[in-house]
């Protein structure tokens, strides 16, 4: 078994092992799975954590290599005792230790309930990474298939001592090359390596997976949604995307007949279309970019939600970037609810409504109707948050709009988190607007019925009428 | 509409039956026929505003053709940087290396009225898009045309005339064919303004006011920041003084009002860069300066005859004046001409005076289709039955000679004469025929329906002020009685018929024909359903998403203002056709070999090279059609390209027997670049173009300073990228 760590890492790993990680705990087995379907890596690792310490623990501390920390999307963790699921989702904060040579980042999971000594407990970790497959080559033709390139640890990067462990790739098509190991199977699209017995911690070994993957690389670079409140019972959102091709760039141009003659064959790598999936009762659903509305979209409508097929402006090769932006209506009963202290609570979704797509960077702006006091957010993760003030038809104080920003926003995010805002608006605002309108008309009238009345002239007779009026 | 307004003097007791509430309140037979003029009116007004909408609806609200690209995108850059900043703009991104000085070379008139309505809604807090803006100012204005005409049909005829007049003009096709919503152009404000300054002319020579003649100068001053034609103004008011002298009505009136006019027009129209000192500079302008000093010269002699009060000296004393003056104006033009103080005529200028000339000196000017002659067709099609009404209107003009209806013929004769050398002035035409148009049938109409009435109540109905025409009518009607009812009523009928196949027809053109935004095309698919070729815009977004911000795109100038707009690129060309030269570059570019147009290419920094080609849809206004024009016009200015070399035995053609050099040239590459392995219709051999009917000539075609950048689904646009030079070792 061959051991490449570098002699900092483990002088490191000494020093954080008599520090803060009890070593105590120890992995009897773990099982990673890495799912390379799409251009976002989904790694799902089943442990077994087991306490041979004289003490209770009560925190567990999971390890990743900086180029996967800085990548990480999000992250679910499920603590499981005796095949049951105990408890799902906490908090988790994570550290970086003081020392430079790290390239470790540390997320300590403090457990729901305490390890007794002895006793083992399974622990899931769901993570989600991005920009983690690099395409090789970097450039292709439009007749070639995109080929990735995933690099990983075979050892399951841990602090702890692991008794058994194994990983699997799980891959969407051929596999070009990987590295040779003694205990690997490949099966169809599954590439497993170990099982490897008995590794200290931080083991280390590299494995690289050169595979192809010609699914839609959509990568967001810029997100901004705009949800619209108004208390007459509608919700308007306005979602504007940049989206790029993320993956291999397109050498020698594109050529328009052979992406016609053989589709299947040219061009497997790029996408046309984009799917979003848009909350149920959406309606007035309208999907255009800078330059005008789009034609070609297709919409269908279920009990489970709307979906709307989106045919960008041209098909999207490597490199490539679109923009545009889709909009739609949604009823105000189904997101907005009344708090026991006569706050409005508006609970909306996070994410985009494009599937499979890694978004780099999303704003999402809630404009509160006119009037709105006492604004407060809660979201179930970290965002950075400031207000600023809009102004729409009829505004005169402006709008306020809560804007919430978020790096790295992957679908995972939609599923399960939600954001609250809270804020407290009286209905009698509503009439402000009519009431405008209506005084606006009386004054145009009060306006014409005096000048119909009133007499501008300067003179009551003119020479020059005089002289007209005895001409005719 | 036209028959509802026809018939609005005529049912004065009627009116408010259906209003119950009304009938209460006992309106006078004035205030009824005032409350029946103003709603015909009103709904006038908003019928000249929906009619135009239909490219909203059957595609959306879009900015359409060419031009109205580049207005849009200045109006944006207005709103967003300024006043000041639009004003002083310099524009790198067209006529790339030149560069074009938007604020001195535009009419801002049309950006600027954008821009405030913009501001203004922003001000009422109706926070609208300027593209909406944009795309409805010109069914806007041709609202605000129709209460024009009506003030100026009043003000030549009667009110009844006025509203005719206003009906007509807002479903005239002429005029709605440059006043659709989107078609964000110059002409769609300067009708307005151009009916609008006449009106206020005629209404200051009417009236001999100052205030008229003050906004009437106002007027002009606003047409001369919108459109180029305001040249019509300046030559046709001088020349309706000029007649109104020669029929002997000079009066005090006319004197105010055409030096008031004049004066301060000829001031304000300085103020707009592009028009700078034209006015006393340019041989354009120089007939309303002449008529200017005429005017002041028959007034001296007025006074000096009031003065004299002797014929005989004062014969001769005109003698004299007459020659100096004559004298005196002929040397001051000669050697301002020849000095080159006063620019001679310029070629479109000239091309309106001589339609052939163009086609012999000048080919960019005979190049573009809407500077071609009229055909008779289009005429029938734009007027429908204002043709025939327009001698009849003539004829009651005639008949009813006044300071206003001599103006009213004047327009209407010479702008038919336009309109008959340039499909495009048929649009000056339109509020002519409308308003000659409408006294025909108001005064028609009035006479039967006076006619019918008589019959019925003969005691009455003389309380109309038309008394002279209605009399002789009253009194033939008194002679043979039975006859003429009926007859009068059968009359009536048919202008109704007439009048709603006019309606018909105007909504048919319009939907049919004006409403196609031309940069989305719409075609009948095998099933019957509508397919749309949204090509253009597809390639723009492309060069605007995934070409570098400062590539340098060549294209055949009618595309230079979209790619720009829409591409936001940098063209080396575009439709604001001021340099000649440039131009035939380009022309000379895509109609030589590729090597050499590739030097020509690198001198010029080109990144990607655009063409439209329509052999796969069938779509026939492609630069493949188009290529004998680049051909005359780098011919023009470059010898090395001949015409005949591009042809065989005078023809062109583009299969198997084209000449050598068409089936070399860049154009014909670019265009038909791998087409040989398309198959576009059934039965017929791959690289059958389906525009031309043929197959084409060079199927082999090989790429060495180019490369396929992006072909459109349909492949109307493609794209190429220039290659950079390679290594010398």
């Amino acid at each position: 078994m061959e051991c490449r760590l570098p002699f900092s890492l483990v002088v490191f790993c000494l020093v954080i092992l008599s520090s803060t990680v009890r070593s105590e705990l120890v992995i009897s087995s773990v099982e990673k799975w890495v799912d390379l379907h799409s251009h976002i890596v989904r790694v799902v690792s089943f442990l077994k954590v087991e306490n041979q310490g004289p003490y209770d623990v009560s925190e567990f501390v999971l390890a990743f290599p900086d180029a996967q920390a800085k990548n990480l999307a999000t992250m679910l963790v499920i603590y499981l005792e005796e095949g049951k699921i105990i408890y799902s989702e906490f908090p988790i904060n994570s550290t970086k230790p003081k020392s430079k040579q790290s390239n470790m980042t540390f997320y300590p999971v403090t457990l729901p309930k305490k390890l007794e000594k002895g006793k083992t407990a399974g622990l899931d970790v769901y993570v989600v990474l991005t920009n983690l497959l690099k395409p090789l080559p970097k450039e292709i033709t439009q007749a070639e298939s995109q080929l990735l390139v995933y690099t990983d640890n075979i050892y399951y990067t841990s602090p702890y001592h692991i008794r058994n462990q194994s990983i699997v790739f799980r891959l969407p098509g051929r596999i070009e090359s990987y590295s040779e190991y003694s205990e690997m199977r490949l099966v169809e699209s599954e590439l497993r390596y170990g099982p490897f017995e008995e590794q200290p911690p931080f083991s280390y070994s590299p494995v690289v997976v050169h595979f192809e993957n010609n699914n839609s690389f959509a990568v967001a670079s810029n997100f901004v949604q705009e949800i619209e409140i108004s208390h007459w019972g509608n919700v308007q959102v306005t979602e504007q995307y940049t989206i790029i091709h993320g993956g291999a760039h397109l050498k020698n141009g594109f050529s328009r007949i052979d992406y016609q003659a053989n589709p299947s064959m040219s061009g497997a790598s790029s996408f046309r279309t984009l799917v979003a999936r848009l909350p149920p009762m959406s309606h007035s659903v309208y999907y255009r970019d800078e330059i005008g509305n789009i034609s070609t979209s297709h919409l269908r409508g279920d009990s489970q939600g709307t979906q709307l097929e989106m045919e960008l402006r041209f098909p999207m090769f490597g490199g490539w970037k679109i923009s545009f932006s889709i909009g739609y209506s949604l009823p105000l009963h189904d997101f907005l609810f009344e708090s026991d202290a006569g706050n409005n609570v508006l609970n909306i979704t996070f994410g985009s409504s494009i599937e499979e797509i890694v978004v780099e960077n999303q704003i999402v702006r809630v404009v509160l109707p006119q009037g709105s006091k006492d604004i407060s957010v809660k979201s179930q993760f970290p965002t950075k948050k400031s207000q600023e003030l809009k102004y729409s038809h009829l505004d005169i104080v402006g709008r306020p709009v809560v804007v919430l920003e978020k790096d790295n926003v992957v679908p995972e995010h939609k599923r399960y988190f939600q954001v609250y805002i809270y804020y407290k608006f009286n209905n009698i605002f509503l009439l402000g607007k009519a009431m405008m309108l209506i005084l606006g008309i009386f004054l145009l009238f009060l306006m014409c019925i005096l000048y119909m009345h009133a007499d501008l002239a300067l003179s009551k007779t003119s020479s020059w009428e005089e002289e007209t009026e005895g001409r005719k | 509409m036209g028959a509802t307004s026809v018939a609005s003097p005529a049912p004065l007791n009627s009116a408010p039956s259906s209003f119950p509430s009304l009938k209460a309140l006992k309106f006078t037979t004035k205030q009824q026929e005032l409350l029946i003029r103003v709603s015909a009116l009103a709904l006038i007004y908003v019928l000249a505003f929906v009619v135009r909408l239909f490219s909203v609806l059957r595609y959306e609200s879009m900015i359409h053709e060419f031009d109205p690209y580049f207005n849009y995108r200045t109006t944006l850059f207005l709103t967003k940087n300024g006043f000041s900043e639009f004003w002083n703009w310099f524009d790198s991104e067209s006529w790339y290396p030149l560069g074009r000085i938007i604020g001195g070379t535009l009419y801002p008139g049309l950006m600027v009225t954008a821009a405030l309505i913009h501001r203004i809604l922003h001000f009422f807090s109706f926070a609208v898009h300027i593209r909406e803006v944009c795309v409805l100012t010109a069914p806007f204005f041709a609202s605000n045309t129709t209460l024009v005409a009506y003030f100026f049909g009043k003000e030549i005829w009667d009110s009844g005339a006025g509203l005719v007049a206003a009906a007509l003009i807002a479903i005239c096709p002429g005029y709605i064919s440059r006043s659709v919503a989107g078609s964000y152009d110059n002409e769609g404000v300067a009708i307005f303004a151009l009916l609008l300054t006449f009106y206020l002319f005629v209404k200051a020579v009417n009236t001999g006011s100052l205030a008229w003649s003050l906004a009437s100068a106002f007027g002009y001053f606003y047409m001369v920041s919108a459109w180029g034609g305001y040249v019509f103004i300046i030559n046709l008011v001088p020349l309706y003084v000029l007649v109104l002298l020669v029929t002997g009505r000079y009066s005090m009136r006319l004197y105010v009002a055409y030096n008031c006019m004049y004066v301060v027009g000829m001031l304000l129209a300085m103020q707009i860069r592009f028009v700078g000192f034209q006015h006393v500079q340019s041989g354009e302008h120089m007939a309303a300066m002449g008529v200017f000093f005429l005017l002041q010269v028959f007034y001296f002699l007025d006074w000096v005859k009031y003065i004299l009060n002797d014929i005989k000296l004062f014969h001769s004393f005109l003698r004299i004046t007459l020659t100096c003056a004559i004298t005196v104006g002929v040397l001051a033009l000669s050697i301002g001409t020849a000095s080159g103080y006063i620019s001679p005529w310029t070629g479109r200028f000239y091309s309106l005076l001589d339609p052939t000339y163009a086609k012999d000196h000048i080919p960019i000017i005979a190049s573009v289709s809407e500077h071609q002659p009229t055909a008779w067709s289009s005429f029938m099609f734009d007027f429908h039955i204002l043709l025939f009404l327009f001698p009849a209107g003539l004829y009651f003009c005639f008949k009813r000679l006044s300071d206003a209806t001599i103006f009213v013929v004047m327009y209407g004769l010479t702008s038919m004469y336009f309109a008959g050398v340039m499909v495009r002035l048929i649009l000056v035409a339109a509020p002519a025929m409308c308003l000659v148009s409408s006294i025909a049938v108001s005064a028609t109409v009035k006479n039967l329906s006076s006619l019918v009435r008589a019959k019925s109540k003969s005691p009455q109905g003389s309380g109309k002020p038309l008394s002279g025409s209605k009399a002789a009518a009253k009194a033939s009607a008194d002679q043979s009685l039975p006859f003429q009812k009926n007859g009068a009523i059968a009359l009536l009928l048919g202008a109704l018929y007439l009048l709603c196949r006019y309606a018909i027809h105007c909504t048919w053109v319009t939907s049919e024909a004006y409403s196609s935004p031309s940069i989305v095309l719409a075609a009948r698919g095998h099933g019957g359903g509508r397919v749309i070729f949204d090509d253009y815009r597809e390639a723009y977004y492309w060069l605007r998403q995934n070409t570098p911000p400062d590539a340098k795109v060549m294209s055949w100038w009618d595309y230079g203002y979209q790619i720009t707009a829409m591409g936001n690129r940098t063209v080396i060309v575009d439709n604001n056709t001021w340099n000649n030269t440039h131009i035939a570059t380009v022309g000379r570019a895509m109609s030589s070999y590729e090597h050499e147009a590739y030097e020509i290419m690198l001198s010029l920094d080109v990144n990607y090279v655009l063409v439209v080609f329509g052999g796969v849809t069938g779509y026939s206004s492609d630069d493949i059609n188009k290529f004998l024009w680049m051909v005359r016009i780098g011919g023009g200015v470059f010898p090395v390209i001949k015409e005949p070399d591009y042809l065989v035995n005078g023809e062109f053609r583009v299969d198997k027997g084209a000449a050598p050099k068409m089936l070399n040239c860049l154009m014909y590459k670019l265009c038909y670049y791998r087409f040989g392995e398309m198959t576009t219709e059934y039965g017929k051999p791959p690289g059958y173009d389906r525009v031309r009917g043929v197959e084409i000539g060079n199927k082999d075609i090989k790429l060495e300073y180019l490369e396929e950048a992006f072909t459109t689904s349909n492949w109307i646009v493609r794209i190429y990228k220039v290659k950079p030079p390679k290594n010398r070792w």
